[in-house]
């Protein structure tokens, strides 16, 4: 039998939501019970106090993400779902990182590094430091690979969120 | 504005939506909903297991297209209706479930008979309700009912903290009401009509497949004009049965694991299928990948998440299924004429010719299930109302009750309940007290809610029972003849209980018959009975249904 290949790809998508008590679970209940497997999650508040804004971040082809976009839209709670191009999206996500430092060569490095990435640094202490680095994915997955060279004690990533340009 | 107890509001609210019955059982934390009832010109119906509360209120339903309404407490109450609103969840029923639950500061307590009903009833609910104040009552009771009763239909729970029930706070009723993220596609967009008109026209050998969605959206009439214009044989799901009438020539039954020899080998040979309100589910497909892989596919339906969710389909059509038929009739009608007959007619007659008398049925007995039901059919009135329950007994009701008109054949298709039928009757009966109403039934099955026989006879819904009485899990046994070397593991039942017995105990009439003659005179007495009446009929244990498809596999590989 020849199986048709699917093709996995990255997509964004933007849900605007009533702003209640409860939304979030049936949205990460839907996801469960139709087994969507969703990378990242972000929720907060809108320009407006009754409307919320869920990013969620999801590999899958064309039609999973097509059903998923129509299951969400089944949710009495969901106002829009929007999937969103990567050509006309501003996407930032946030990520805090310890490091593990104890000398002054790897201290003075770390500190050069965080210039070139536009990190700053947030606490240090004398055996560690945490970083807060805002960027895109793909940036923030550079500089990890980059700090990981000195030990990464703990790490805390926000998931993504979006809007369209213009 | 005025002023009343979250209690009054909901039995107000509950009677502005022309709710007449509720069914239900009551308990600690909904007592001052009760109260209030008790003065109102509701009828309530006392169960005595809340399970069939929720069944009766989805037979209301389904017989009625009004939702149905079922009450119970907090807790176990609660956890009990679960069933029943999975099963109107799987079968898209409007019932409305009302919950006690303990006062807000107790919950998330763990309190005496708390429990998360919200969270439960989350994936098996359209939506769901917790107020915190009553003054939200009429509006979520409103919200509640539109929900339930719009697009596709389904249940919606309202649970009610106790303490909300007695707060006394101003109501305001709304005549209409706006939600923001509920927007149901009723019009079908016409450029997709357009599309679909395209391809029937040109269909040689058009095939229409008939679902659930036809009787919800009332569409039966235009279906049969649909039909007969293109002169396109018409399957339907096991959910469709009774959407179009089954001594239609056109018509070929039901399909599917144990449809008819002549749909299920009919639409192996179409070239354009037109799926109405139809979900492509794998007890009506067989085997996804090997349904109609070459035919052109149209989709009607009003859940825009059913298209493509199972079947990859050429032109999806989002809409009200009658809507849609009338739109799709207007625009063929231009294009074609109403003939007598055509190539592939003759050919779909040829068909059922040759598959006629395939299935064997044992001549030498007399109460085969196969001949009882097609006795039941010519003793019964055409509007008669049939429930079942599930397993063998529902699937020869499906291939042996023909029925003719659309609501007339209330079975539990997605969930696959069993104890469904017997409490669905009473509710049928309840919306539709002037027809005759018949629950066929298991041994099995029937025991699940027998307890129902005390709310029929103390509440005055006559209705019959026949039980196709294997003293066996038949289905069960069935697999285990075909797929497990005959090892029968816990399907024998055992002669017991004694139904006759059984239903007397309760009030009710209890008849065993030992041959279709006296088949026959239980029926006519049934139907003109006061009181329900429990027709006991014992058939051969080891009887199998059907034809059949194995499950997982494609509909070439039916076995009769």
């Amino acid at each position: 039998m020849v199986m048709e290949e699917k093709e996995e790809k990255r997509y964004i998508i933007s849900i605007i939501v009533e702003n209640k008590p409860g939304v979030l679970y049936r949205a990460a209940n839907m996801f469960r019970r139709r087994g969507f497997n969703i990378d990242s999650i972000s929720v907060g508040p809108t320009e407006r106090k009754d409307l919320a804004r869920m990013t969620i971040t999801i590999n899958g082809d064309d039609a999973t993400v097509e059903q998923l976009v129509k299951q969400l839209g089944k949710l009495i709670d969901v106002i829009k779902v929007s999937v969103l191009s990567t050509k006309n999206t501003v996407v930032r996500e946030l990520a805090l990182i310890k490091l593990h430092i104890t000398d002054a060569k790897a201290r003075s490095d770390i500190i050069n590094y965080a210039n070139v990435f536009k990190s700053r640094i947030i606490d240090v202490t004398p055996g560690s430091m945490i970083l807060e680095i805002t960027g895109t994915p793909d940036k923030i997955d550079a500089f990890l690979n980059l700090a990981a060279t000195f030990g990464i004690k703990e790490m805390a990533r926000t998931g993504i969120t979006a809007l369209i340009r213009g | 504005m005025v002023k009343m107890s979250g209690s009054h509001a909901l039995i107000e609210a509950l009677y502005k939506e022309k709710v007449d019955v509720i069914f239900g059982l009551p308990g600690g934390a909904i007592m001052p909903v009760y109260d209030v009832l008790l003065d109102s010109r509701i009828r309530h119906i006392l169960v005595r297991h809340e399970q069939s509360a929720a069944h009766m209120a989805d037979g209301y339903a389904r017989a009625s297209g009004k939702p149905g309404v079922c009450m119970a407490t907090s807790g176990p109450g609660a956890t009990n209706l679960v069933t029943g609103i999975a099963n109107a969840y799987m079968d898209s029923s409007p019932i409305i479930a009302i919950t006690g639950q303990v006062p807000r500061a107790m919950i998330g307590k763990d309190a005496f008979q708390e429990t998360d009903i919200i969270g439960i009833t989350t994936p098996i609910t359209k939506y769901n309700f917790q107020p915190r104040h009553a003054s939200e009552i009429p509006n979520i009771v409103k919200i509640a009912f539109q929900i339930a009763s719009t697009g596709r239909p389904g249940p919606v729970v309202i649970d009610l903290p106790k303490d909300v029930q007695t707060e006394v706070a101003d109501m305001d009723f709304p005549e209409k009401i706006e939600i923001r993220g509920y927007k149901p596609n009723i019009s079908p967009h016409p450029l997709q009509v357009e599309k679909a008109t395209e391809l029937l026209t040109k269909a040689e050998r058009p095939f229409i497949l008939a679902g659930g969605g036809v009787i919800i959206s009332n569409a039966s009439q235009n279906l049969q004009a649909v039909a007969e214009l293109l002169l396109a044989p018409v399957a339907t799901t096991f959910m469709g049965k009774s959407c179009f009438p089954e001594n239609h020539p056109l018509s070929l039954g039901v399909i599917g694991m144990h449809g008819t020899l002549e749909a299920n080998k009919s639409v192996l040979e179409t070239d354009v299928l037109l799926a109405v309100g139809v979900r492509f589910s794998d007890r009506s497909t067989g085997k996804i990948d090997e349904f109609c892989p070459d035919t052109k596919i149209i989709q009607i339906d009003i859940d825009p998440s059913e298209i493509g969710k199972n079947k990859a389909v050429d032109v999806p059509i989002v809409g009200d299924v009658n809507k849609t038929l009338i739109e799709l009739q207007k625009s063929l009608s231009k294009r074609l004429e109403k003939r007598e007959s055509s190539l592939w007619s003759k050919r779909i007659q040829q068909i059922k010719e040759e598959h006629r008398d395939k299935i064997k049925i044992d001549q030498g007995k007399d109460l085969v299930p196969q001949k009882v039901l097609r006795e039941l059919r010519e003793l019964v009135p055409n509007d008669t109302i049939v429930t079942t329950e599930v397993g063998q007994n529902q699937m020869w009701a499906s291939l042996y009750f023909k029925v003719y008109k659309p609501r007339t054949f209330i079975s539990s298709g997605g969930l696959g309940t069993m104890g469904f039928g017997f409490p669905a009757a009473i509710g049928v009966k309840v919306a539709k007290p002037d027809v005759p109403v018949f629950d066929i039934a298991g041994d099995g099955s029937f025991t699940m809610t027998a307890n129902s026989l005390a709310t029929s006879v103390t509440e005055n819904i006559p209705v019959t029972v026949v039980i196709l009485n294997n003293s066996m899990l038949g289905m069960v046994a069935q697999w285990q003849r075909l797929f497990y070397n005959r090892r029968y593991s816990a399907v024998e039942l055992g002669a017991h209980p004694d139904f006759v017995k059984l239903a007397e105990a309760f009030g009710a009439h209890g008849i065993r018959v030992g041959s279709l003659d006296e088949f026959k005179k239980a029926v006519k007495q049934a139907l003109k009975s006061d009181v329900t009446t429990v027709i006991d009929v014992p058939i051969p244990p080891e009887e199998n249904v059907f034809p059949m498809i194995p499950a997982g596999k494609s509909l070439r590989e039916i076995i009769y």
